[in-house]
């Protein structure tokens, strides 16, 4: 299983691996937003955490169609399939390999661009907690829809029509922490139920996932 | 070690193709399955190899004991011949790169990405990496594709040493091996009579 981790994080490292790509993504819409709106610090400082999230969640939806896509077509998908480490292990190191190479560095990133969108001090600290606590569900429930997917022409497209509303939860209880926290309001309540639909989502999906494969596979 | 498979029926794509195929794969056998295009031997092979269901049928070693080697040869282009080798190595817990690769004779190419390989190089590492599988039973789709005639000596020799290692090898390939002691199967007589659909789910497939 470690040799897969270490196999996916070098292939996204490599050329024409796409690391970093849903960074730099995350990097221009924080800076296109306050183009657009204007600058005035009032309005940006109140939808900064709805945008720095719905951004996170975009950037982690770019990289994710080729989750397994790439695997299918080189073949790699059926040897997986047939080597001793159980299918639901694959997908949750693919996940978890995802979730390093595109969720890790958005969290990293996120208060450098939270100073771009003038969020309020006291909130950072509440935006890369809830980052924290939220991406890895973005990862695991985006495995689950590459997997649903995996083998359709175009089924990046049909994957992000399906994955989208399932990012719903993690996008409101994670925006609500942020906003919460700029507002000096207690926040644990939305960063308790976010990091249970992290919790629950990382413990069913990769047996849904493996099995939407093995069906995918046939 | 013995591979037995008693009246297996397997479909593809809802059809069915074979039904009643009975064989038995001792170890050191090699044998080769024959039939004409879309008979079913890659629908055969998959089934064997536990990447879809059987509709009937019992075999005896589970898919664990088989290592499959389709038409893809599920090669990373921007790993090297020797990175490719040892992910699969160490997914299976076994050794065995550098003789793999000498095996082969992939040596020479060993940092070379598998981009950079012509489609018989690439092959070759496809057919290397049986051979850190450890696993018992071969099961081989159309191995020599691309292979020139010194590749496919060099294979054969490799098939018959894991033959003399107690091994077992099944393949559906149209190209002479030089496996004289190769026992061959013919599909043909195994092809499935349509079925009436058995469900009200499987009208809808």
């Amino acid at each position: 299983m470690i040799a897969l981790l270490a196999r996916d994080l070098r292939l996204a490292i490599r050329a024409g691996g796409g690391f970093g790509l849903g960074l730099a993504f995350f990097l221009i819409l924080a800076v296109l937003v306050p183009l657009g709106v204007g600058p005035e610090g009032q309005v940006l400082a109140l939808i900064a955490p709805g945008i720095l999230w719905v951004g996170a969640l975009l950037a982690c939806l770019l990289s994710l169609d080729r989750l397994f896509a790439l695997d299918f077509e080189d073949g790699s998908l059926d040897l997986l399939a047939t080597a001793p480490i159980p299918l639901e292990g694959v997908v949750a190191i693919k996940a978890l390999a995802h979730w390093l190479t595109t969720g890790l560095p958005l969290v990293l990133a996120a208060p450098v661009l939270g100073v771009l969108l003038n969020l309020p001090g006291p909130a950072f600290g509440w935006l890369v907690l809830s980052l924290l606590l939220g991406t890895p569900a973005l990862s695991v429930i985006g495995a689950f829809g590459a997997a649903l997917t995996v083998g359709l022409k175009r089924g990046g497209l049909l994957m992000s029509l399906l994955v989208l509303p399932l990012y719903v939860p993690t996008l409101v209880f994670g925006a609500e922490a942020v906003s919460r926290g700029a507002q000096g309001l207690p926040a644990a309540t939305p960063l308790l139920l976010l990091a249970g639909i992290t919790a629950g989502s990382a413990a069913l999906l990769p047996f849904a996932a493996a099995h939407a494969l093995r069906i995918n596979l046939r | 070690m013995e591979l037995v498979v008693s009246d297996l029926a397997c479909a593809r794509g809802g059809v069915p193709l074979l039904e009643g195929v009975n064989l038995r794969l001792g170890a050191g056998e090699a044998l080769v399955v024959r039939g004409p295009n879309g008979c079913g031997k890659t629908t055969l092979l998959r089934t064997l190899a536990g990447l879809q269901p059987a509709l009937e049928g019992h075999v005896s070693c589970p898919p664990e004991t088989m290592a499959y080697a389709g038409h893809a040869d599920g090669l990373k282009a921007v790993l090297s011949v020797a990175e490719n080798l040892e992910f699969w190595a160490a997914i299976h817990g076994q050794g065995g790169v550098n003789d793999a690769m000498a095996a082969m004779n992939l040596t020479d190419l060993a940092d070379r990405q598998a981009q950079n390989l012509s489609a018989g190089q690439k092959r070759r590492l496809g057919l290397a990496r049986l051979m850190v599988t450890g696993r018992w039973v071969w099961v081989l789709d159309e191995p020599t594709v691309s292979l020139d005639v010194a590749s496919v000596a060099l294979f054969g020799e490799v098939v018959r040493a894991h033959l003399a290692g107690g091994g077992a090898a099944l393949m559906a390939t149209h190209i002479d091996l030089g496996l004289a002691e190769a026992r061959v199967l013919e599909l043909t007589p195994f092809r499935a009579l349509p079925r009436a659909p058995d469900g009200f789910d499987e009208a809808f497939l």
